[in-house]
């Protein structure tokens, strides 16, 4: 009888498929995965420390850091937890504008998932037809914020400035153009033979496991729990805007899959809505010691001018008190708790990251596949490490 | 209705455990009693009134030079109606928490991360280490009376210092 002998595999940190930084050590017998252990924290930037001794205006473009796939959807969560915090409400526009830049970060998030997920498991076209329309995205950030990845278009009590007619166009231009794109990916995927062999029944979590484990976001959804923050505690208007939570049943792979892909025409929609029902007004609350007087006022009054500089220099102040506040990111919920203490700094600032307790179910999710589905595995619960090691 | 039930099944096992109920910026907010703490966090996931089946997040704050130093707070949300529920509980320095780690899974990262920061070691954990820093890396960064540039960023970094787990 032939002796079976394990043999230990270590993936990553420097690997393709990982996303990043993640490394995997796999314990292998033949090609079946017997046991794995993520390591992580090749990434930590110590985000949390340093924002203990940074002002608050000044922690927002850290919080493009975290899940950089999706820059815009994370200043949404730290912009609308300190705002809880301080007790201001943002005016209607800047909050449609926000529903804008942060449905469209998912969409990008979830355009660098297809592409990356797909090119994993073998599929190479799917990239370059992802790679192409999130460019359009890219391009509508540039436009609007002057920063193509990591946009910093929010602000505290607002967001950087109004919209420009080119960006409006530059969106219409997208909703119109994007159920092409999509339609595009499910013909090359969806019932690809292929691709459905080597995601159906991979990678299987139900509900009360995931649920355990602290899945969140489209991950958690594929198993069939509808938990999306935007119905369940909607934040900056969600409410106004009609969209469906798509659901998975059987939370395998490819119903994560489906999940996400379902999520690209939801998001679309909401930006649809919004850019249509944009409303008229001010994009920053009228708040001195919160924001920014416009350029032309500074040029003409100095008071104007001292306040500018004091914002820029000193930064709001918060109260003492503590806030939970959660957003829906695109990989899941994105929390950020919130101490103040009177002072122009956060005392403490948590970041509740999705992906860190993604990636902790990995050993679940991988342990009796193949080597080769752990690939497949990591892709359809889109981690990020920039979020994971923060 | 369910929540009040929670509470009061609670208070009927354990009578001591909730020291406070409030509400914060309209979030349920409860602090709980050192003694009994496991057993009043497992009443809060396997009740079937409003079980309280996902733990969001575990974080440690540093209140020094406040005695007990640290709060812990535990958010946990229910996928029943999704409510959240905060729950606090006050540790000294050095004094091993509960892992609630056998009640939810998700603990087990999340403490490790507390562990790892904030220095607040928990008993009956399964793999108790560190998470995002390495084996041999010294203090914890997050506690208060870590300076913000490191301890010893004046020195070359040499990576052959690094040990780490295997």
């Amino acid at each position: 009888m032939a002796e079976s002998k394990k043999m230990y595999l270590n993936m990553g940190p420097h690997h393709p498929a990982t996303h990043g930084v993640l490394r995997i050590e796999l314990e292998l017998d033949g090609e079946t995965i017997v046991n794995a252990t993520p390591r992580i924290g090749y990434l930590h930037r110590g985000i949390e420390k340093l924002a203990e001794n940074r002002n608050y205006q000044q922690i927002i473009p850290l919080t493009d850091r975290l899940d950089y796939a999706s820059a815009s959807a994370n200043n949404m969560g730290y912009c609308v937890t300190v705002e809880n915090l301080m007790g201001t409400e943002v005016p209607k526009r800047a909050q449609y504008l926000r529903v804008i830049m942060a449905e469209l970060a998912r969409i990008m998030g979830h355009h660098l998932w297809i592409g990356t997920h797909a090119l994993d498991i073998g599929a190479m076209s799917v990239v370059f037809y992802a790679f192409r329309d999130r460019e359009m995205i890219m391009d509508i950030n540039e436009e609007i914020a002057g920063y193509r990845l990591t946009p910093t278009f929010f602000r505290i009590g607002g967001v950087a400035h109004d919209a420009t007619p080119k960006f409006i166009q530059m969106v219409r231009d997208f909703v119109k153009w994007f159920p092409k794109g999509l339609d595009g990916y499910h013909k090359l995927l969806t019932e690809n033979k292929i691709w459905t062999t080597r995601t159906m029944d991979i990678g299987t979590i139900s509900a009360e496991e995931a649920v355990n484990y602290g899945f969140t976001g489209p991950s958690l959804r594929g198993s069939g729990v509808a938990y999306d923050l935007r119905k369940a505690f909607p934040y900056s208007s969600y409410d106004d805007f009609d969209f469906q939570i798509p659901v998975g049943d059987k939370g395998d792979v490819y119903d994560r899959y489906l999940v996400r892909m379902e999520e690209f025409s939801q998001s679309l929609k909401i930006i649809d809505q919004a850019i249509e029902n944009l409303p008229e007004g001010p994009v920053n609350v009228d708040n001195p010691w919160i924001s920014n007087p416009d350029l032309d006022e500074v040029q003409k009054d100095i008071s104007a001018l001292i306040r500018r500089f004091m914002i820029h220099v000193k930064g709001p102040v918060a109260p003492e008190a503590e806030v939970y506040q959660a957003v829906e990111g695109a990989k899941g919920e994105l929390g950020f708790y919130l101490v103040g203490d009177g002072s122009e700094h956060p005392y403490r600032l948590k970041i509740r990251s999705p992906c860190f307790y993604l990636a902790s179910a990995l050993p679940r999710l991988m342990v009796g596949h193949m080597v080769a589905d752990a690939i497949a595995i990591i892709g359809s619960i889109d981690v990020v490490l920039g979020e994971i090691d923060r | 209705m369910s929540y009040k039930n929670v509470i009061q099944t609670i208070h009927k096992k354990f009578p001591e455990a909730i020291v406070n109920e409030c509400e914060n910026k309209g979030q349920r907010e409860i602090s709980l009693a050192k003694n009994r703490f496991y057993e009043t966090m497992r009443v809060l996931q396997e009740n079937t009134d409003l079980p309280y089946d996902l733990l969001i997040d575990i974080l440690g704050i540093d209140y020094t030079p406040r005695t007990p130093r640290f709060d812990l707070v535990y958010i946990l949300l229910s996928t029943k109606d999704f409510s959240r529920l905060i729950v606090r509980l006050k540790a000294e320095e050095g004094e091993e928490i509960p892992s609630v780690s056998s009640i939810w899974h998700s603990a087990d990262w999340a403490e490790r991360e507390v562990y790892d920061l904030m220095g607040i070691p928990f008993s009956d954990h399964p793999d108790l280490k560190r998470i995002l820093t390495w084996k041999n890396f010294e203090g914890h960064p997050l506690r208060k009376d870590f300076p913000l540039e490191g301890k010893d960023f004046d020195k070359p970094f040499d990576p052959e210092t690094i040990e780490d787990y295997t």
